[in-house]
């Protein structure tokens, strides 16, 4: 079964100001990776992620998502698949209480209130926010809000989890928080990040983008122990890949 | 924080107050606004002369601030912030309309004044009895009501979305005013120049922002339709607030208790 299988060709894309987004890019996702996006910024990690559930389309070249192209006429279809947590939560938590929020999807996928329920209890749960379900999402803290949003993409049962800079804006403790949550999901997962130290926690896999092509594609260490291709790419080496600076004891992951 | 923000985050407070529980937040939100639509209704229904036949609606506002345990000081205040636009609307009246109507001891009032009173009493009474209704319900639920007695999804969701994104967009207006404070600290106000600009730059965040919400939107299945969260029931509570609300409003608006009133105090002196 192709279900959570993503795969591209030749993906190209265009901006309407003529700012090319996407060179050539080709790779194939199966079913249960964790993939990791890192770049600089322009790279074009977001427009890749557009492109996943239809909010982008191909200027040439093709995307499939399981077994159907990404077209204007199936993106209803994909998006049911593939979910996305946006960079900016408030862009994405845009009702007025945290359980409406979590139940517009499942709503809009024609369930009524007695089935959405549980979905909404069981998604909050997961990212243990149930208690947060009163509160106006403007009101929550910046982790708060990452959660809610994880929780608002749960809610409507994905097969593919999208997310754009989940560890962004997050504390230290949040952050981590998030890391160990990732890890329990068994989704299909792409995280476009500048974190990259979450990336190798959370992803086996790697895919660098620079300038709207792929540089680099493999497991997550072999990846950022090339030097020469991090530089190229505007990264720096994960802190879990370098030596103490202090002892100089040398990495253990 | 930014005065605007601040603002926005003090009327925050209102679905704070409607977290709340009681007499008045238990009813069903159609019910109340029902009977707050009747009473704005019956209260503009007056003549612009009109003036102690208002009096007694203040009855209305004041019962459900005190069965709603809402604080009258905070709903003042918010009345208060918008008084101006009640003044501007009445302003040229005591102008414009200068025939004598009431004599108070040797002092002549024309109607004028007493059409600019009464534009003021009716101010207070609807806005605040408004007032109330948000704080006794929430905005959303509110939304919920107008959606269940039969206003199109399109004008619902556009009500919803205004209110919650008023904040961020308040929060983005008071981001970019704190800029520009801190970096010209010996100015108090900004140059008409630099106000066109802010708030050019504004309109365009807000609609890069409007994008961004919308493809969310749209990847959570979003087609145009409002599907409420919760389902909405009528009691029999909700039936007698609303026909005890019916029978005061039709009370006060077709009889003259306070002319009845001031007769029988009149009749006992005279």
């Amino acid at each position: 079964m192709s279900h959570h299988i993503i795969q591209a060709q030749g993906l190209h894309f265009v901006y309407p100001d003529g700012t090319p987004g996407l060179k050539g890019v080709a790779f194939r996702i199966t079913h249960g990776e964790s993939v990791a996006l890192v770049g600089a910024n322009g790279a074009g990690k977001s427009t890749l992620l557009l492109h996943l559930n239809g909010c982008l389309l191909p200027t040439q070249g093709s995307l499939r998502v399981g077994d159907l192209p990404v077209t204007a006429k199936t993106r209803a279809a994909i998006r049911r698949t593939v979910g996305m947590v946006f960079q900016d939560s408030d862009d994405q938590l845009f009702m007025p209480t945290v359980f409406e929020d979590v139940a517009f999807g499942p709503m809009n996928l024609g369930l009524g209130p007695e089935h959405t329920e549980p979905l909404v209890r069981q998604a909050l749960e997961r990212v243990e926010a149930w208690h947060l379900k009163d509160r106006p999402p403007y009101r929550l803290s910046v982790g708060e809000k990452r959660r809610v949003a994880i929780a608002s993409v749960l809610a409507m049962s994905p097969d593919i989890l999208v997310m754009d800079e989940p560890s962004s804006g997050l504390d230290p403790r949040s952050r981590r928080e998030l890391i160990e949550l990732l890890k329990t999901f068994e989704h299909t997962k792409i995280i476009a990040t500048h974190d990259l130290d979450l990336a190798l926690q959370s992803c086996p896999r790697t895919m660098i983008l620079n300038a709207g092509t792929i540089q680099a594609d493999g497991p997550s260490a072999a990846i950022f122990s090339q030097d020469d291709v991090l530089l190229q790419s505007r990264l720096e080496k994960p802190l879990l890949l370098r030596a103490c600076p202090r002892c100089g004891a040398k990495p253990q992951f | 924080m930014s005065s605007p923000g601040l603002f926005i985050v003090k009327a925050g407070y209102l679905d704070v107050l409607a977290q709340k529980d009681s007499v008045i937040h238990r009813l069903d939100p159609r019910v109340k606004l029902l009977t707050t639509l009747l009473f704005i209704v019956t209260v503009v229904s007056f003549d612009k002369y009109h003036l102690s036949a208002l009096l007694p609606f203040g009855v209305f506002p004041i019962v459900l601030i005190v069965l709603g345990g809402l604080p009258a000081g905070y709903i003042l205040n918010r009345v208060l912030w918008i008084w101006p636009f009640a003044i501007l609307i009445g302003i040229f009246n005591p102008l414009l309309d200068r025939q004598v109507l009431l004599h108070l001891g040797s002092l002549d009032i024309s109607g004028g004044w007493v059409s600019f009173i009464s534009i003021q009493v009716r101010f207070f009474l609807t806005v605040s009895a408004a007032f109330v209704l948000v704080a006794a319900t929430g905005f959303n639920t509110l939304c919920l009501a107008f959606n269940k007695l039969g206003v199109p999804s399109i004008f619902v969701i556009q009500l919803l979305f205004l209110y919650r994104y008023t904040f961020v967009l308040a929060d983005e207006a008071g981001r970019m005013v704190r800029a520009w404070q801190l970096r010209t600290p010996l100015r108090k106000a900004m140059t008409v120049n630099t106000f066109t600009l802010v708030l050019g730059s504004l309109f365009l965040r807000a609609v890069a922002r409007a994008e961004r919400i919308y493809q969310a939107m749209c990847c959570r299945c979003f087609d145009g339709t409002f599907h409420p969260a919760y389902r909405l029931k009528w009691k029999m509570a909700d039936s007698l607030f609303l026909i005890a609300c019916i029978l005061f409003l039709v009370f006060f608006r077709f009889m003259r208790p306070v002319t009845w009133l001031g007769e029988f105090v009149t009749g006992m002196f005279s």
